[in-house]
């Protein structure tokens, strides 16, 4: 096959694997399971065999139906776009066995899950690749739905009540994007990123876009004021969709955040990056306290997302001045937390199959009876923490030295204390685990591919922070974050 | 309506007041715009000669961005695929219409077929094609339901499936054609586009239509697995 | 006042008024309602700025834009109201818990 082909192959992979396998897994309803595995491994190796020739060639760029931007539209890649589609991949690989397992008692659930699972691959890998606003709309709807309808799986009053919040949620940040999609538009006629970025101006239509789609966008993302609809979405349902929520959903609508940022917005906005930033570290602080006073351990776990979210936003202020760093760090705490995050979601899923419940002080000698699952949680409580070394370590570190150059002490204190409560929070858990619970329970069996899972993604988010410079170059190849490229053209 | 206490009605009128300065922003930002703009049309003037179609929003739905398109059916099949995963069965499953009705439905579900045929062929020339046919057909299909019909249970299964997928299903496969003709992933030879768009479009009708009455009907068709 | 900016401000004012019910009704069929109000005031700015050209024959893409929202308003509307349908089903109200009377 020729250059052309391989880049077509590779661009277009990650997106036809998991919807062919979702309309496969549709069809042959019972077959979803292998169906389902196949395609996610699949995924996995069309992603890693791609990062080579990213790393010859550089960024790439497609034009589907052979048009190109601005009459058609374009998928591009760069080493943001990669590292995002290999966390996908991974993660996903992760979940689809554990699912695999999880759903084994229950084949009608097994059976739905498998096509909304494939197809909310698909929307990820999409976004991660698009270059067209309009086009990334419809990936969003597409990621949105197919979380909302994930949620509602699990078929209880919570997790219903739960969707139904979410969609809402979800659908409103959808419409706020797409006026602002419309907006931009109609003021510089074309929908392609690249071709905006050469176009754009401070004006009234373009504040109005960034307020829109930057509202929009924070909303899916769940960033504090902005997060009351995350802990009980994320907290109610099945414990592989949990995961997939927590971990990955809510990169998606992030990432955009920071694409759009770093080639639209960023230098219009003046103190608005100051905003989110504020938001941002609120949302540490209040995200961390209310998983401290939280009894049921898959809440702690959620609203530990909203603080763990709070963090991606300190790159907004900090990344004004110190440019890559911030960014760097930002997203290497996102794929950091995306490891620990479905390890911990997966542990709490194996607690609950194993006792019934997730009271945390009710935990009853679990670290006896499920060794595996809770060195798997502790671990990823590492990289929550921000202990060394672990990915999130990593991640902190490189936004605390991008506060500490500029000299932004206050930043840098609410890094170092949402670390502090992050541990505190882990502790708590960690300490229930020991001990003997005063309501002693019927334990179920946990099957061991649902420990395994957990602990080999709870390591790899360790691993994460020994093989630094790895990941660190994929993130910067063809340079999103546009620091350089700004130098060398002036 | 419960009669408001003091805060809520402090919080209505507050609540009132952020929405019109929303409006007023969005305004401004609307009439700050160039009172006249051409957008795409120039370029897509240009480059309708090399579709196969001669209807402009046509061109654009299924050829210059017909990535979007594509993702768009696969919206529709996953809302029902998320349908489907909360409900069994339908709330209209005993229905009986009346007299009227049934009547009324025999001579309008023919006409209903002809017209989404008409749409589907007027659609590569004038306003019309996949979405409007098959909008109408799955009208066709809500009428049916409503006067009793149902899908015979040997096609509930994966018969109905394989037709709710066709749609995603053709698109890709017209486009990996041309992947392996050495073009790029969803261009089609230009001596073949017409046709090409219209088979996409004819498939992609009955998928829609299927998957609209689908919709409508609520639960899934088929009993426990 | 070109038709096209009052179409588009139309279209604003749909977005807002929307929203504005989709806050203040608890009853779930009322959000999904207002959802549907926004959306259609997005499609009448999307579409109604097509309008700015020289010839008076409207830009197409932003019509093709708006009819691949209808889809998407559609299939979100649907899945929504099975949702709602479930919602009520299990706990006997179709509006959220927490939402308090209005």
């Amino acid at each position: 096959m020729d250059t052309a082909v391989w880049l077509q192959s590779g661009l277009t992979a990650p997106i036809l694997l998991p919807l062919t396998g979702a309309l496969l897994a549709f069809v042959m309803r019972r077959r979803a399971t292998p169906i389902g595995l196949l395609s996610v491994v699949a995924l996995l190796g069309a992603v890693i065999l791609q990062v080579p020739s990213l790393f010859a060639d550089g960024p790439q760029r497609l034009a589907i139906g052979g048009w190109g931007a601005p009459l058609g539209v374009d998928l591009y890649a760069d080493g943001l776009s990669v590292a995002m589609l290999l966390m996908t991949a991974v993660v996903g690989l992760g979940i689809s066995l554990y699912a695999a397992a999880y759903f084994r008692d229950t084949p009608a659930r097994g059976q739905a899950f498998w096509p909304l699972w494939l197809l909310l691959l698909t929307a990820l890998n999409a976004l991660f690749l698009s270059a067209d606003i309009f086009n990334l709309y419809v990936t969003l709807e597409i990621l949105g739905l197919s979380a909302v309808a994930l949620t509602a799986i699990a078929g209880g009053a919570d997790a219903l009540v739960g969707a139904m919040r979410y969609l809402l949620v979800s659908l409103l940040g959808s419409l706020a994007y797409l006026l602002g999609v419309a907006l931009l538009y109609h003021a510089y006629g074309t929908v392609d990123i690249a071709l905006l970025a050469e176009r754009i101006a401070a004006e009234p239509a373009t504040w109005a876009a960034m307020g829109l789609m930057s509202a929009g966008l924070m909303l899916k993302t769940a960033l504090f004021p902005l997060h009351f609809w995350l802990p009980p979405a994320h907290a109610s349902a099945a414990a592989p969709v949990s995961a997939a929520l927590s971990a990955l959903v809510v990169k998606g609508s992030f990432y955009l955040l920071v694409r759009l940022w770093i080639e639209l917005f960023g230098e219009i906005a003046g103190g608005v990056a100051t905003l989110l930033g504020l938001l941002g570290a609120a949302a540490v602080l209040w995200g961390s306290i209310q998983a401290l006073i939280q009894t049921r351990l898959k809440l702690l776990i959620a609203y530990s997302t909203v603080a763990q979210i709070g963090y991606l936003f300190l790159a907004f202020p900090l990344a004004v001045g110190t440019g890559a760093t911030a960014w760097s760090g930002a997203l290497y705490l996102a794929l950091s937390h995306a490891l620990a995050k479905t390890a911990m979601f997966l542990v709490a899923g194996n607690l609950l199959r194993f006792g019934g419940h997730d009271r945390i002080a009710d935990l009853d000698r679990v670290v006896q009876r499920l060794p595996l699952s809770m060195a798997a949680f502790a671990l990823a409580g590492v990289s929550i923490m921000g202990l060394p070394p672990s990915g999130g370590f990593i991640g902190k570190w490189l936004l605390l030295e991008a506060a500490l150059t500029e000299g932004r002490w206050g930043w840098a204190i609410v890094i170092i204390l949402g670390g502090v409560l992050a541990a505190t929070y882990v502790f708590k858990v960690v300490g229930y685990a020991f001990t003997q619970s005063e309501n002693p329970h019927q334990a179920q069996p946990v099957p061991a591919t649902m420990e395994w899972v957990a602990f080999a993604l709870a390591v790899a988010a360790v691993l994460m922070g020994l093989i630094v410079s790895q990941p660190l170059i994929v993130l910067e190849i063809g340079n999103p974050f546009g620091i350089q490229a700004e130098v060398a053209v002036q | 309506m419960t009669p408001m206490g003091f805060g809520a009605r402090a919080g209505h009128l507050l609540l009132i007041a952020l929405l019109a300065v929303i409006f007023g922003g969005l305004a401004l930002a609307v009439l700050s715009l160039p009172s006249e703009s051409p957008g795409l049309s120039a370029q897509v003037e240009a480059a309708m000669g090399e579709t196969g179609v001669t209807h402009p929003v046509t061109a654009v739905l299924l050829d210059f961005r017909g990535y979007d398109t594509l993702l768009e059916l696969v919206v529709l099949l996953l809302a029902l695929a998320g349908v489907w995963s909360l409900a069994e069965g339908s709330p209209f499953a005993d229905r009986r219409p009346g007299t009227m009705l049934d009547r009324l439905s025999r001579f309008y579900a023919p006409l209903m077929l002809l017209v989404a045929g008409y749409l589907l062929w007027a659609g590569s020339a004038s306003p019309g094609g996949a979405f409007q046919a098959g909008a109408v057909l799955g009208a066709a299909g809500v009428v049916l339901t409503l006067t009793g019909w149902r899908l015979p249970v040997a096609l509930a299964g994966w018969p109905l499936r394989l037709i709710l997928v066709s749609g995603v299903s053709i698109f890709i496969l017209v486009g990996l054609v041309a992947f392996f003709f050495g073009a790029v992933w969803l261009d089609y030879p230009l001596e073949w586009a017409g046709a090409l768009i219209l088979l996409i479009e004819a498939i992609a009708s009955l998928a829609i239509g299927a998957t609209l009455a689908a919709l409508f009907l609520g639960g899934r068709p088929e009993a426990h697995p | 006042m070109t038709p096209a900016v009052l179409y588009a401000l139309t279209g604003l004012g749909l977005f807002v008024l929307g929203l504005y019910a989709l806050i203040v009704h608890a009853h779930l069929l009322r959000k999904i309602l207002a959802f549907n109000v926004m959306g259609s005031g997005v499609f009448l700015v999307l579409a109604g700025l097509a309008g700015r050209t020289a010839s008076g024959i409207p830009d197409p893409v932003p019509h093709a834009m708006v009819i691949t929202g209808i889809v998407v308003a559609v299939a979100a509307t649907a899945l929504a109201l099975s949702l709602m349908l479930r919602v009520a089903g299990a706990t006997g109200r179709a509006r959220l818990p927490d939402e308090h009377e209005r």
